[in-house]
């Protein structure tokens, strides 16, 4: 961190109807590969989110790629069919303005030549080049912006973001935009907290992984940010896989055959950060969403051996939550071409 | 709380078994067979409870004539109200927290679905939920919020559950929110829309 990141060249693309989007190969290699052995379980896996590897999303605290202005546009048209994407309750001002900050001068740190924030007292002015926005405006000061702060900064910064409120030795979901996310609903679960949220989630409760994870995430320090992969699979590019629509979306799941697996079937990774808010105290929590078609995954051939293997020693229940049951074996049987066997090397990186 | 009930899920709500506290106030919520969870509340509380103690009753859907009013009038409570259902019961509760003092104790009996209306309003009137005391008595059906219209469908008995509001085929999950009061309803079939599961007596 600290050094500029280049500024990646925009793709067009859709993460609906024509489905149009489409990885190139430098946007595949970056990719947050969300597994380090051949096999998977709930872990405590929680780590620093600091030292960003060059040339992968960790480089810049808060990643920028190709398909930023895709996605925002696809942000855009979900906050126009459902305003409830994106919530804040009352108390969740102040956090609001702290995540505005944040992103605005991650933002501008780590790509100057497309961001820009000038701060006179509460006199700030925002230019977001790729987006065509230049905005003066006076922090604090909601009238003063088109959108509350969180929304604001939200439709202009890929992956979902939810804010906690911390109280009572707990975190409470408190705020957040969610377009883009594996199947649950802010709505419903805006005021909850850690708990009560997980609460669908098979096994990990049992193991104690919550309870360990809260404890790490109440320790989050301003200076400290952390990070955690999760992952889980799609079909066909979509982003805003709420359950919302999911009775528009679900037929989708049926549709992967032998023939279209390659390209129709998905690998979806979120790269999830925890940073201490500095005024609120709050902790922001940004849900960034990667999409890695089976045919990307195998030109990193140990990506597709990884994967393979993965899929097969997957617990049922995971498969089962997750909502693989459908193509988990046609995927299986794609990736085995590229699994001989042999061992992979350690970590997450390609070879 | 002296007991803990149906927490086989982390968002599913705790109930508990009332117990007298020594606060000034008393403040009572009771639906239909939660008229015995008041009795027996009254029977283990000193003497002089119910004079420092309003109970807001609703008698359930169907104005049962089960006697639960007339005996629970016969314990000389400071305030009594009566109202048809858990729903209609609410404005009144409504008016009894903004007047509530600091120093009252609230506790909320019934069934599933009225605990989860009266729990509902008094978070919305500001107040902790785990300072509330609660008692599950009666029926087990749920209220239940339908994640695709965001209508509620109140006494939900059964697994799937059609939507009252969207008609679609609902899966009850092991989610609920206190926010809405409800817990989560999820299109079962939307996979393939002509699988048509069978419905099952689920909460009762
Ligand atoms: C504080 C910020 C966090 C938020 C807002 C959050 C939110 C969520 C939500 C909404 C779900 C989906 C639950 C459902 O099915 O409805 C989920 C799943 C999950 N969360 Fe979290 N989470 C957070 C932090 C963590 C941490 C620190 C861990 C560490 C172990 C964790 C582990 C998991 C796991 C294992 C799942 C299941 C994912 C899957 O199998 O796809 N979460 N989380």
């Amino acid at each position: 961190m600290g050094s500029t990141a280049s500024l990646p060249t925009f793709k067009d693309g859709t993460y609906r109807d024509d489905f149009s989007f489409k990885n190139s190969p430098e946007t595949v290699v970056r990719a947050p590969f969300p597994f380090d052995k051949d096999e998977y379980m709930y872990a405590v896996n929680m780590e620093l989110h600091k030292d960003g590897r060059k040339g992968t999303a960790y480089e810049e605290p808060i990643d920028m790629d190709e398909h930023y202005l895709a996605e925002m546009r696809d942000r855009a048209l979900v906050l126009d069919e459902d305003p409830l994407r994106c919530q804040s309750l009352p108390h969740m001002e102040m956090a609001g303005w702290d995540t505005l900050e944040l992103l605005m001068e991650c933002k501008a740190a780590s790509f100057p030549e497309a961001f820009s924030l000038e701060r006179d007292g509460d006199q700030w002015h925002w230019i977001n080049r790729p987006m065509g926005i230049d905005q003066h405006f006076t922090f604090g000061d909601a009238t003063t912006l088109p959108y509350g702060p969180l929304e604001y900064i939200t439709r202009q910064a890929q992956g979902d973001f939810v804010v906690l409120d911390e109280r009572d030795g707990n975190l409470w979901m408190d705020a957040g935009m969610v377009t883009t996310q594996a199947d649950w609903s802010l709505d419903f679960d805006i005021g909850m907290n850690f708990f009560e949220w997980h609460a669908p989630v098979p096994l990990a409760h049992e193991k104690g992984i919550f309870q360990r994870a809260l404890k790490y995430l109440l320790a989050v320090q301003q200076s400290n940010p952390a990070r955690r992969l999760n992952w889980t699979m799609t079909v066909n590019p979509r982003l805003d896989t709420s359950p919302e629509n999911y009775h528009q979306w679900g037929p989708e799941n049926t549709h992967i055959t032998p023939e279209n697996v390659a390209d129709k079937l998905f690998l979806r990774i979120e790269l999830q950060s925890f940073w201490r808010l500095p005024r609120s105290n709050a902790i922001l929590f940004p849900i960034r969403c990667y999409l890695l078609s089976m045919r990307d995954l195998s030109t990193v051939p140990k990506w597709a051996t990884r994967m393979h293997r993965v899929l097969k020693s997957l617990p049922p229940e995971l498969s089962s939550y997750k909502g693989l049951d459908n193509f988990r074996e046609i995927a299986i049987d794609w990736l085995s071409e590229y699994d001989d066997g042999s061992p992979t090397t350690p970590g997450p990186f390609p070879d | 709380m002296s007991s803990i009930r149906y927490a086989e899920f982390k968002s599913r709500p705790y109930y508990g078994v009332l117990e007298p506290a020594s606060a000034l106030e008393h403040l009572i919520v009771a639906e239909g067979e939660g008229a015995h969870a008041v009795m027996e509340l009254v029977a283990k509380a000193p003497a002089g409870f119910t004079s420092q103690a309003t109970l807001l009753y609703a008698e359930g859907p169907y104005s049962p004539d089960n006697g639960n009013t007339e005996a629970l009038r016969e314990l000389g409570f400071a305030r009594f109200h009566t109202s048809a259902t858990a729903a209609a019961a609410v404005p009144r509760l409504e008016g009894a927290l903004e007047r509530l003092k600091m120093s009252t104790e609230v506790y909320l009996t019934g069934s599933e679905s009225a605990l989860s209306i009266f729990v509902k309003a008094c978070t919305d009137a500001g107040l902790d939920y785990q300072g509330l005391q609660t008692e599950h008595r009666g029926s087990l059906a749920r209220r239940v919020q339908c994640v695709h219209c965001k209508g509620i469908t109140e006494n939900v008995t059964t697994q799937p559950a059609t939507c009252a509001h969207c008609g679609l085929l609902l899966l009850v999950r092991d989610h609920y929110s206190r926010r809405i009061g409800a817990f989560q309803g999820v299109n079962i079939n939307a996979e393939d829309p002509s699988d048509i599961p069978a419905k099952e007596e689920m909460f009762r």
